[in-house]
């Protein structure tokens, strides 16, 4: 039921945790975030700590469907002098240090638009790209991009929502790939977070159309709470509150104080061990 | 590809015109977008609707506005003859109130209990604000610090009629800032709220539907300039910014190959200078906002903050019918900047007694450029899409007048 023709780490790892019997973590930084360099340490320690997969931020100037955790994260990222180009180099510089850990490109079309989709595509597969999320392709524009990345031998992945109803999940589901985005709640990230109960329901009815793993995001901002989503679909996906531990340990001038890294990566580790502990979904 | 007959029937079954447009929607949006859609096609097959829509633009917003002949200042000028199409006349001061009683018709019918709308230079803010009022709808207006300063009155106003104006403080704090706030707000509410969007730009159907709503401009003038002249004019001009009021009075001309339109973009500070909104003449294809449309952007894809004197016309994006207008060449596009839009403000002010709104002084720039180069037979219809009390503070000071002391 995958509309891929090719394996990616996204794959190797749901097959490995299948195996082990547990859900995945997945963690959200944007890149460049708060300077490159942090940024690249952050990136580079979080299978460490304990992240399964990775969603690295693409920084945009607008930022419509973030909270203001990631909107602020993306503005710091830009200020430090991020580019789509540099993001890219974050994550060739990260596979030279890892290359079993998916990762998964996070953001918006206009910066990929401009920097070319068949270039975009070709350069992210080169670097160690496995899977893209971009906001503002709905199916409907499925030629745009993720046409061309499936192709390309990465996936895309497909957001749904509350509101996507069984009528339409076919539609949503039918060039899906690596796994399925399940937004649990209407809104902005990093804000409101659904009950457990609703989340069940909704990955069990977007379970009847598809065999892909379900990732849940949006609203998950502790260790509980992870494991507790986790517990009911294949992934949890934290990211605004870990964008806020970066923000909680900036100095005066915005730079990083120096355990930042290590705050950041302590709070990926107790994420993770809440999962673990919750073994058997 | 073959040469439509038609100019007039975009956009295609895929809300793009040429390559712009579009519906580049989170997914939480996108089957309330198809709602949208759908509504508004079973409104334009309801003659219920036709019939309460032309009931509220006769006898609440005073409609047809009079395409007035502008004497003294062709005779200033001494070329074309110039004709003013008052959009200012209209109840709330502008065209924008021709969308926003369409939409509010159609929020009604779909039985949504909340209107958002985003607001630059405040009249479409106020626009929105007076349909709520006049439907009892509750209605949250998204208008940037930026523009809330340089717009007060209008802000008075709104807040008078009732609505809530919620200051947006990110970004460039104008139009493009307040229109990502809208968006956001709207996927948190997407149930109960209806986007009521004020220009011609956004996911489709809004680029689409805006147009129709706003055509009632271009389909009075052709009446009017039969009945004054007995035939079509010979030249359009408008101010654009998102492009409501200008493909509004574009549209209905499209067919016809010896009508000359011009739109008129802000040049700020100069479009050398880097500081204007002047997105077909400088910017690049992009996404944003729903829609692939000229964009002001830098090398990476991020977007620019627009500069511009009229907080209207402050955006850097333009509407998708625009882009493609813009890319086939049925209408020019030029570039006016802030110094030429107030002269010009002050010119018709002092010439015809009628003070414009400082997007409107754009096209009036650009017309007292181009009609001394025509002949005297040359018919140029300007649309005067809004009245300028609410710029009054803005060019005070811009003339560096201080309102309080030496008046």
């Amino acid at each position: 039921m995958s509309a891929a023709d090719f394996e990616t780490r996204i794959d190797r790892r749901f097959a490995q945790l299948k195996a082990e019997g547990r859900s995945a973590l997945v963690t959200y930084v944007m890149s460049g975030d708060p300077d490159l360099e942090t940024g690249q340490q952050i990136l580079n320690g979080l299978p460490g700590a304990g992240a399964d997969i990775i969603e690295l931020g693409m920084a945009f100037s607008d930022p419509m469907a973030d909270g203001p955790s990631i909107q602020a994260a993306a503005i710091r990222a830009l200020d430090a002098g991020v580019t789509l180009k540099k993001t890219l180099a974050q994550v060739k510089a990260f596979r030279a240090t890892d290359d079993e850990t998916p990762i998964v490109l996070m953001g918006y079309y206009n910066p990929i638009y401009h920097y070319g989709v068949e270039a975009f595509v070709r350069d992210a597969k080169a670097a160690g790209v496995d899977g893209l999320i971009v906001v503002d392709l709905p199916p409907e524009e499925k030629d745009e991009l993720a046409v061309p990345a499936l192709n390309g031998g990465i996936n895309f992945i497909y957001l749904t929502a509350p509101t996507t109803d069984d009528k339409r999940l076919p539609k949503v589901l039918e060039f899906a790939s690596g796994f399925v985005y399940y937004v649990s709640i209407t809104g902005v990230t990093g804000t409101a977070a659904a009950a457990v109960s609703d989340i069940e329901a909704a990955v069990a009815r977007i379970r009847r159309h598809t065999d892909l793993p379900v990732a849940v995001g949006f609203g998950i901002t502790t260790p509980d709470a992870a494991a507790a989503v986790a517990g009911v679909s294949d992934a949890a996906v934290v990211g605004s509150a870990l964008v806020n531990r970066i923000r909680d340990n900036l100095d005066a001038d915005g730079k990083a104080k120096a355990g930042l890294v290590d705050e950041v990566l302590g709070f990926v580790k107790q994420l993770a061990d809440g999962i673990r502990a919750h073994k058997g979904s | 590809m073959t040469k439509p007959n038609t100019l007039r029937d975009g956009p295609d079954d895929k809300g793009r015109f040429g390559i712009f447009g579009g519906q580049f929607v989170a997914e939480t949006l996108m089957p309330l977008v198809h709602d949208v859609a759908k509504a508004y096609e079973d409104a334009l097959a309801d003659p219920e609707f036709a019939r309460e829509k032309a009931y509220y633009l006769a006898q609440y917003v005073g409609r047809p506005s009079p395409l007035y002949f502008a004497e003294r200042l062709t005779e200033a000028l001494g070329g074309a003859k110039i004709y003013l199409k008052r959009e200012d006349l209209n109840h709330t001061g502008a065209h924008k109130v021709n969308n926003t009683i369409g939409q509010i018709l159609l929020a009604k019918r779909m039985g949504k209990k909340r209107i958002i709308a985003e607001t630059g230079a405040g009249q479409h803010g106020v626009a929105t604000a007076t349909v709520c009022a006049l439907f009892k709808i509750p209605c949250t207006i998204y208008m940037g610090t930026k523009d809330i300063e340089r717009q007060a009155p209008n802000v008075f106003r709104m807040k008078m009629l009732g609505a809530e104006v919620k200051p947006v403080t990110v970004g460039s704090c104008s139009l493009k800032d307040a229109l990502n706030e809208a968006i956001r707000d709207w996927v948190t509410n997407v149930d109960t709220t209806y986007f009521l969007i004020g220009t011609a730009a956004g996911m489709h159907p809004f680029p689409m539907m805006v147009r129709d709503f706003q055509c009632v401009i271009g389909d009075e003038v052709r009446a009017q300039c039969q009945e004054a002249e007995g035939r079509l004019p010979d030249t359009l001009v408008a101010c654009i910014g998102g492009g409501s009021n200008a493909i509004g009075l574009f549209h209905p001309f499209l067919d016809d190959p010896d009508v000359r339109i011009i739109g008129v973009e802000a040049a700020g500070k100069g479009i050398e200078t880097g500081k204007h909104a002047a997105s077909l003449n400088a910017g690049s294809p992009g996404v944003l906002h729903g829609n692939r449309m000229y964009l002001l952007q830098d090398e990476d894809g991020q977007v620019m903050e627009a500069d511009s004197i009229s907080a209207g016309l402050d955006y850097p994006g333009i509407g998708p019918e625009h882009c493609w207008l813009h890319d086939i060449g049925r209408v020019e596009y030029v570039a006016i900047r802030d110094d030429e839009a107030l002269a010009a403000f002050q010119m018709l002010t002092r010439l015809e007694g009628i003070i414009p709104a400082l997007e409107s002084s754009h096209a009036i720039a650009h017309v007292v450029k181009l009609a001394p180069t025509l002949p005297k037979d040359n018919i140029v219809v300007v649309n005067l899409s809004g009245r300028g009390d609410k710029d009054l503070n803005t060019v005070a000071h811009a003339l560096g007048i201080n309102m309080g002391v030496n008046l």
